[in-house]
């Protein structure tokens, strides 16, 4: 049972990696506005079409 | 009638403009379709059908940008090559606004990036400055109908970082917590398995471990504000709560250390994450709208002076009394003035509410804050910008009105609550004493863990947090949840007239004089087409659709009318005086008449409307309030509102912007409390000096001044309901705070006996707060079922919401 002195540190680091990446997403500002990227995504596809039709190859 | 492919408006058959197979009702609009056609960017018309805006001429408006002064004060950052500003962007309304926008380097490959933020409406650019000026960048966004709004609030104002640390707080507690419980799940089963014993002070220290973040850094906001709270000699709800989490850590570590038992650290951290959860909860804030907005939003950030004959740009705050100012059409005016050369029109509606512009003459004195509408003026500044009329008002006392003097109800609840609680620690702990002193400090400890008022402190924030969503959902947003005790406490609501009972773009229209014939009215059409003038617009829209002709001449003189002339028949439209007609003496109403050929013929009568709804609403509120209306107009309405109001009801006319300041400070001295309601900057000072401010307002994204509450003209009606839901609120976190005393009393009741074992205070905690969170929702949703049931589709706050009414704004 000894391993279990591997495994909950392990588990805890994993969870200190979430909570890490958390805190990096807050500091960038992703939670400051949740509107824009969601039509932003959308514009992506759309304007490989448009160059597409520039360059046909 | 077509529809513009470009902005959407309606073109009549005759004038749209046919341009590669599509119509359009601009020769601007035309334009822009064009500079997106050219550049490949035809796209933004599949994404929404017709959402370009009509672009205006950018004139020289903005030369003052050349300035480098005045350009280092806007940016965000310039470091010599590339520079950073964010624009506000009203125009912004959908998802094509933003792909154009976003694909500005496409127009302009000096562009490095742009970024919308579409709730906030700006737009971040960033570009290089050795190849395009901020000059140019705005031009191009004026070009194809975007123009920013550049204002004074805007000079000198770095962009300010959102508090983020509160969220970061809320995360490092929910992981302490998540975590914490996880490993004490083998205590609360109290098996005892070998291995079990075995591994409990490896569980145990990293127990302790994942508290120290939760307990140092997410609760350090209740330790300060304990403190600060102790300092100034009042007993607020941080106090107990402070105390309970430091006791609740102490007593862990020493039961740990002597190896007593598991301690409380999973309750400490629960505890820590719910009243986290709460604050974030009640800090709802609407990032579309602005509470702080006062006179700086609305005045231009530089304006040209005349010196000997040169126009140079200078900074607002260097216009100095005796200085000779150059307005042009729509621009602001910033400081008191005599007009020296032109004729002025000038729309105080910024000010007032009122949009008739009023016409002023070379030699009349002209107020800061109205805007020029018609030709360049010149005026001469007799005050300084800070120092005139309508700025002045906000070097008064009101403004300096901090929000910390206010009590609230869970303030004054606290302040029970805390000696109690400090007595019945003493008391246990005397009472033990005398037994045993290792029971003694645990009944003491534990009665201050079980009592910490985890439920009675989350009830505000759960109540007030899910009120605020509510009235947001129905058109009324309130700057903090602490305006929803404001409005509950208030006996008094003072209204404005102009804009706030009276509704500006709709008028009631009525001719007196010799009947009109069709081929009059025809005639009178084609010239009113011809003219800007708000009057003109209003009466335009208001006369049956006729056969359209042009005149063979035409003519507008500001301020008096418009002549034109049809073949030999001669028409003039606009004041008595310009058409010949005997000039009324001592009315107060707002009228235009018409002559053919020098004939005066009669006169329409303009006068304001009420606000749909606004008679029944007055009805209802009379039983509840002292009802007053503060007009700074003449009495020209009494007997208008004399009928519309209650009886009862207190009408004052006449009042300057400082007075009615000084008529609700006056009020509140006679202990009323007092709802402001008004709609202008002139109500301003008016709107802060009283308990709770609500500005309203046609679009909520545009326009109101500085105030705690906005309201969407569209729910005016409602506002009985909002206070009575208001009202309601108070009554909801009363008997929650009864609900959570209960808890107490059992909790109390563990802790003197000596017998609090964490797994009951882990049992209890959650349980309250679950408890007291879903009764104070299930609460507020009930009583607010009235709105509901009005409003079968309530509108929510998305952001497109808020298209739709810009929207209709654009396109009027």
């Amino acid at each position: 049972m000894s391993v279990i002195y591997l495994l909950i540190p392990v588990s805890i680091f994993l969870a200190v990696l979430f909570f890490i990446a958390f805190v990096k997403a807050v500091r960038k500002g992703q939670f400051e506005d949740t509107y824009t990227p969601s039509v932003r995504m959308l514009f992506d596809d759309e304007l490989k079409t448009s160059e597409d039709q520039n360059n046909p190859d | 009638m077509d529809t513009c492919y470009h902005c959407g408006q309606s073109v009549p058959a005759g004038e749209a403009i046919g341009h590669q197979g599509k119509t359009f009702c601009c020769a601007g609009c035309r334009t822009v379709y064009d500079i997106f056609a050219d550049n490949n960017l035809t796209s933004y018309y599949t994404m929404e059908s017709s959402p370009g805006q009509t672009p205006r001429d950018a004139g020289n408006r903005f030369d003052y940008l050349d300035s480098e002064e005045i350009a280092a004060k806007l940016l965000e950052f310039d470091d010599g090559e590339t520079q950073v500003i964010t624009l506000h962007i009203p125009q912004i309304h959908c998802s094509s606004c933003i792909w154009i926008l976003e694909n500005l380097n496409r127009l302009q490959p000096a562009v490095a990036s742009a970024r919308v933020n579409f709730p906030e409406k700006k737009l971040r650019v960033s570009y290089d400055s050795a190849k395009v000026s901020l000059k140019e960048i705005v031009h191009l966004l004026v070009s194809i109908g975007y123009e920013p709004n550049i204002s004074l609030e805007d000079y000198g104002r770095k962009a300010r970082s959102t508090d983020k640390s509160l969220i970061i707080k809320l995360g490092v507690a929910f992981f302490s917590f998540g975590n914490i419980m996880l490993l004490s799940f083998p205590e609360y089963f109290e098996v005892s398995e070998y291995w079990l014993d075995r591994y409990r002070n490896f569980f145990r220290l990293l127990i302790f471990l994942l508290a120290l973040p939760s307990f140092f850094y997410s609760a350090s906001g209740y330790y300060v504000a304990a403190w600060k709270s102790l300092k100034a000699r009042i007993l607020s709800i941080e106090v107990p709560i402070a105390l309970g989490i430091v006791v609740m850590f102490v007593r862990s570590v020493v039961d740990m250390w002597f190896n007593h038992g598991p301690g409380f650290f999973d309750s400490m951290a629960g505890l820590i994450f719910f009243m986290l959860l709460g604050k974030t909860f009640q800090s709802k804030t609407y990032q579309f709208l602005s509470f702080e907005r006062d006179y700086k939003s609305y005045f231009p950030v530089a304006v040209t002076r005349l010196v000997d004959g040169q126009e140079e740009n200078v900074p607002v705050y260097e216009v100095a009394k005796g200085d000779r100012l150059l307005i042009r059409n729509q621009e602001i005016i910033p400081a008191d003035g005599i007009l020296m050369k032109g004729d002025g029109s000038i729309d105080y509606s910024f000010v007032t509410g009122e949009s008739v512009p009023v016409a002023k003459s070379s030699g009349d004195k002209i107020f800061a804050g109205g805007r020029q509408t018609g030709q360049t003026i010149e005026l001469e500044v007799l005050k300084s910008v800070s120092q005139s009329y309508l700025t002045s008002l906000w070097s008064q006392d009101a403004f300096a009105k901090s929000a910390d003097s206010y009590a609230n109800f869970t303030t004054v609840v606290s302040r029970y609550f805390t000696p109690a609680l400090l007595f019945i620690a003493c008391a246990g702990f005397a009472y033990w004493y005398a037994i045993s002193a290792k029971t003694a400090f645990d009944v003491f400890t534990a009665v201050l863990i079980v009592a910490c008022p985890c439920a009675l402190a989350l009830t505000g924030p759960f109540t007030l947090g899910n009120i605020l969503r509510i009235l947001g959902r129905h058109a009324f947003y309130l700057k903090d949840a602490r305006v929803i005790e404001e409005l509950a406490g208030a006996d008094t609501i003072v209204f404005d007239k102009t804009g706030t009972l009276t509704m500006l773009s709709l008028a009631n229209i009525e001719y007196s004089g010799v009947p009109l014939t069709n081929d009059y009215i025809a005639l009178m059409q084609s010239v009113l087409r011809g003219s800007n003038h708000p009057l003109s617009r209003m009466l335009y829209g208001h006369l049956p659709k006729m056969a359209i002709r042009m005149p063979d001449a035409f003519e507008e003189v500001t301020g008096q009318g418009m002549e034109a002339r049809f073949g030999q028949t001669v028409v003039r439209i606009g004041s008595a005086a310009f058409t010949g007609a005997e000039v009324p003496s001592g009315g107060f109403q707002t009228r235009v008449y018409v002559s053919f050929d020098g004939v005066p013929m009669g006169h329409y009568v303009i006068s304001n409307q009420y606000r749909p709804g606004a008679a029944a609403l007055m009805q209802k509120l009379a039983s509840k309030y002292k009802l007053v209306v503060l007009s700074g107009d003449n009495e020209g309405e009494k007997a208008v509102l004399e009928q519309l109001m209650p009886a009862g009801t207190q009408l004052v006319f006449n009042q300057k912007p400082d007075q009615k300041l000084e008529f609700i400070k006056s009020l509140q001295q006679k202990g009323s409390r007092v709802v402001m309601m008004g709609d202008g900057l002139n109500d301003a000072g008016a709107l802060m000096q009283s308990n709770a401010g609500i500005a309203i307002s046609e679009n909520v994204n545009v326009f109101s001044p500085a105030c705690d509450a906005i309201l969407d003209a569209g729910s005016f009606d409602k506002l009985a309901d909002f206070m009575y839901l208001s009202k309601k609120a108070i009554f909801i976190m009363k008997m929650s705070f009864t609900l959570s005393l209960l808890y107490n009393v059992v909790g109390l009741s563990f802790a003197v006996s000596g017998t609090l074992d964490p797994i009951v205070a882990a049992i209890i905690m959650p349980l309250s707060t679950i408890n007291i969170v879903s009764f104070v929702t299930v609460a507020g949703n009930w009583y607010a079922r009235r709105l509901n049931q009005k409003n079968k589709s309530p509108k929510g706050i998305s952001p497109a919401m808020t298209n739709v009414m810009f929207y209709g704004e654009a396109v009027q």
